[in-house]
């Protein structure tokens, strides 16, 4: 495991040095701040509608942000023919893909943490619970996360990043349009999908300030499944 | 150190590498050479566990590849023919990494960094962005990864490619170095950077090691016999008559061959260069002969495109093999 950390602190780096991190990061609270000001502040609703807004509008900036950072984690190295240094060297290939999602995941702990003045803002000047804060940026952690996992399976399947971020993109729309595939069907499928979905059903509950299980449960096996589908194909490429 | 048995390696139906069978001792420097395409990446990426071969057995220091390849790992530096270089990393930062990556203790981590950069010449270089380094100085930060935790065995992807001369000489000297503490696998398609580095040859051709020895072996095995270049300066003799003269007083020398006049670089009318090819090495009886005639001799040696010529006969294509002989 301390290789993996080792590979996250160097990753963590690497975005610190280049554009990358900060251009993702201010980008990500600009369209936020804008979000919640069109959504949040200038219409007549209650504070904790306000909040939920806020969270609903958070959920897809850190979608879009979590893609945008994982994307380069595994293709940038192959293209740059940095990865052979991982892969040679005396570590685990599951510890390389933890190493690079604990870097993205950290990346995306930062930019969470810079738009808590948006709901402080709420808070201060509303009646919302902390409770519904923390268990609304519970949900954006894991929606997060899942979306890592996803966007570090895409990357490690090319050595193009435009590539791994519109495979990345279609698992992650595709995904999302399962509610919608869910109102088509018949019982019990319809369930089955309604349940798959990556937003609708899922995130609806965090963004309310209601901590379910099942949505826990759901994002933290979306992110098992593509780590460990992404240490897969890490180790078949080795076959290659 | 290496032991090799029976290697294939297929990328889909196409056969890379195999039957490859080989040995290499502790502490040898070994020269895998062939020309592009031959398989000389391939062999040395499953040396390093960066692939799996398709079939066949490889041991490092008694380990096989598949069933512990993170042993195996512990024991190889790998330098590949692109060095595994983070630009945006400073030379001693980016060392520390590689350093604890390949499990070197904490408390050791500056001690190597130290060692390594001193034994590369790196050492001024310490605090300097890696994507400022020049081309040469890439290809010692590249060596440096490889040696810095010590590796039994070091395995070198055409470390020379790119280099100018003066950074060729430093990086033979600097794999000749390595060669005293560490086993060293050197691929390349030059010649001289093999022949002037390695203590054993080892040519490999579609995949397969079609001769193994060193640059004298070799010579004498498939040349059958020497190439001795020769210039002469014919003292008063005409223009005209001094490169017939020469080549008659060299061709009536015994054990001699062929006698084949080729350009000369030297200055002078009267002064012509040979080729002469006989089935032992005549040297002695050459320079006695042209002492002998009233000739002058400019320089006599081994033909110094022998190991070319081998290298041609025995991995090049059948093309490249006609182009030699005429230009020879």
């Amino acid at each position: 495991m301390s290789k993996a950390l080792l590979i996250a602190r160097r990753e963590m780096g690497a975005y610190a040095r280049s554009p990358l991190g900060g251009v993702i990061i201010g980008g990500a609270l600009l369209i936020e701040g804008i979000l919640f000001y069109y959504w949040g502040l200038s219409q007549k609703m209650l504070s904790a509608e306000v909040l939920s807004e806020f969270f609903y509008a958070a959920s897809g900036v850190t979608m879009v942000s979590s893609l945008v950072l994982s994307m380069r984690l595994i293709a940038e190295e192959r293209q740059t023919h940095t990865f052979t240094l991982l892969n040679t060297a005396p570590i685990r290939d599951w510890e390389i893909i933890v190493g690079k999602y604990l870097s993205a995941l950290g990346m995306l702990a930062i930019l969470t943490v810079l738009t808590l003045y948006m709901p402080a803002l709420i808070f201060v000047n509303g009646k919302v619970s902390v409770g519904h804060i923390a268990v609304g940026y519970a949900g954006l952690l894991l929606i997060g996360s899942a979306t890592i996992a996803i966007g570090l399976f895409a990357s490690s399947l090319t050595s193009s990043q435009v590539v791994a971020a519109i495979v990345g993109a279609a698992i992650l729309v595709a995904l999302i349009l399962l509610w919608m595939l869910a109102g088509e069907v018949e019982p019990p499928l319809n369930d089955v999908l309604a349940a798959m979905a990556f937003h609708h059903q899922n995130f609806m509950p965090f963004q309310k300030g209601i901590l379910e299980l099942k949505g826990v449960a759901y994002y933290s096996a979306v992110t098992y499944f593509f780590l460990l589908s992404a240490t897969k194909i890490l180790e078949a490429r080795r076959w290659r | 150190m290496i032991q090799i048995r029976e290697l294939y390696k297929y990328y889909g139906e196409r056969r890379a590498i195999g039957p490859l069978s080989v040995e290499i001792g502790q502490g040898e420097i070994v020269g895998l050479l062939g020309v592009n395409g031959a398989g000389k990446t391939t062999a040395l990426r499953i040396l390093a566990c960066d692939l799996l071969p398709s079939a066949g057995s490889v041991k490092v220091d008694g380990i096989d590849v598949v069933e512990s390849p993170e042993a195996v790992r512990e024991r190889i530096g790998y330098l590949p023919d692109t060095p595994p270089l983070y630009g945006d990393m400073r030379v001693g930062e980016y060392l520390a990494f590689a350093a604890r990556l390949r499990g070197v203790p904490s408390k050791d981590v500056a001690r190597r960094v130290v060692a390594v950069e001193e034994l590369t010449a790196l050492r001024e270089r310490h605090d300097d962005p890696i994507s400022t380094l020049s081309h040469g100085f890439q290809q010692r930060c590249g060596i440096a990864q490889a040696i810095i935790h010590e590796p039994k065995l070091v395995v070198l992807d055409e470390p020379i490619s790119g280099l100018d001369p003066v950074q060729i000489v430093e990086m033979r000297a600097l794999v000749r170095k390595l060669g005293g503490t560490h086993t060293v696998i050197v691929s390349s398609h030059i010649l001289s950077e093999i022949s002037e580095t390695c203590d054993r040859i080892l040519v490999i051709k579609d995949g397969e090691i079609v001769a193994s020895g060193t640059e004298e072996e070799l010579s004498s095995r498939l040349l059958e016999g020497v190439r001795v270049r020769v210039t002469v300066r014919a003292i008063g003799a005409p223009a005209s008559a001094a490169s017939g003269r020469a080549k008659t007083v060299l061709a009536s020398v015994a054990g001699v061959t062929g006698v084949e006049a080729t350009h000369t670089s030297e200055s002078g009318d009267t002064v012509s260069s040979f080729t002469v090819e006989a089935k032992t090495d005549i040297r002695p009886a050459l320079v006695q002969a042209v002492l002998g005639a009233g000739l002058e001799l400019l320089e006599l040696g081994r033909h110094e495109h022998e190991l070319e010529s081998v290298f041609l006969r025995l991995a090049g294509s059948s093309n490249a093999a006609a182009k030699e002989e005429s230009a020879s």
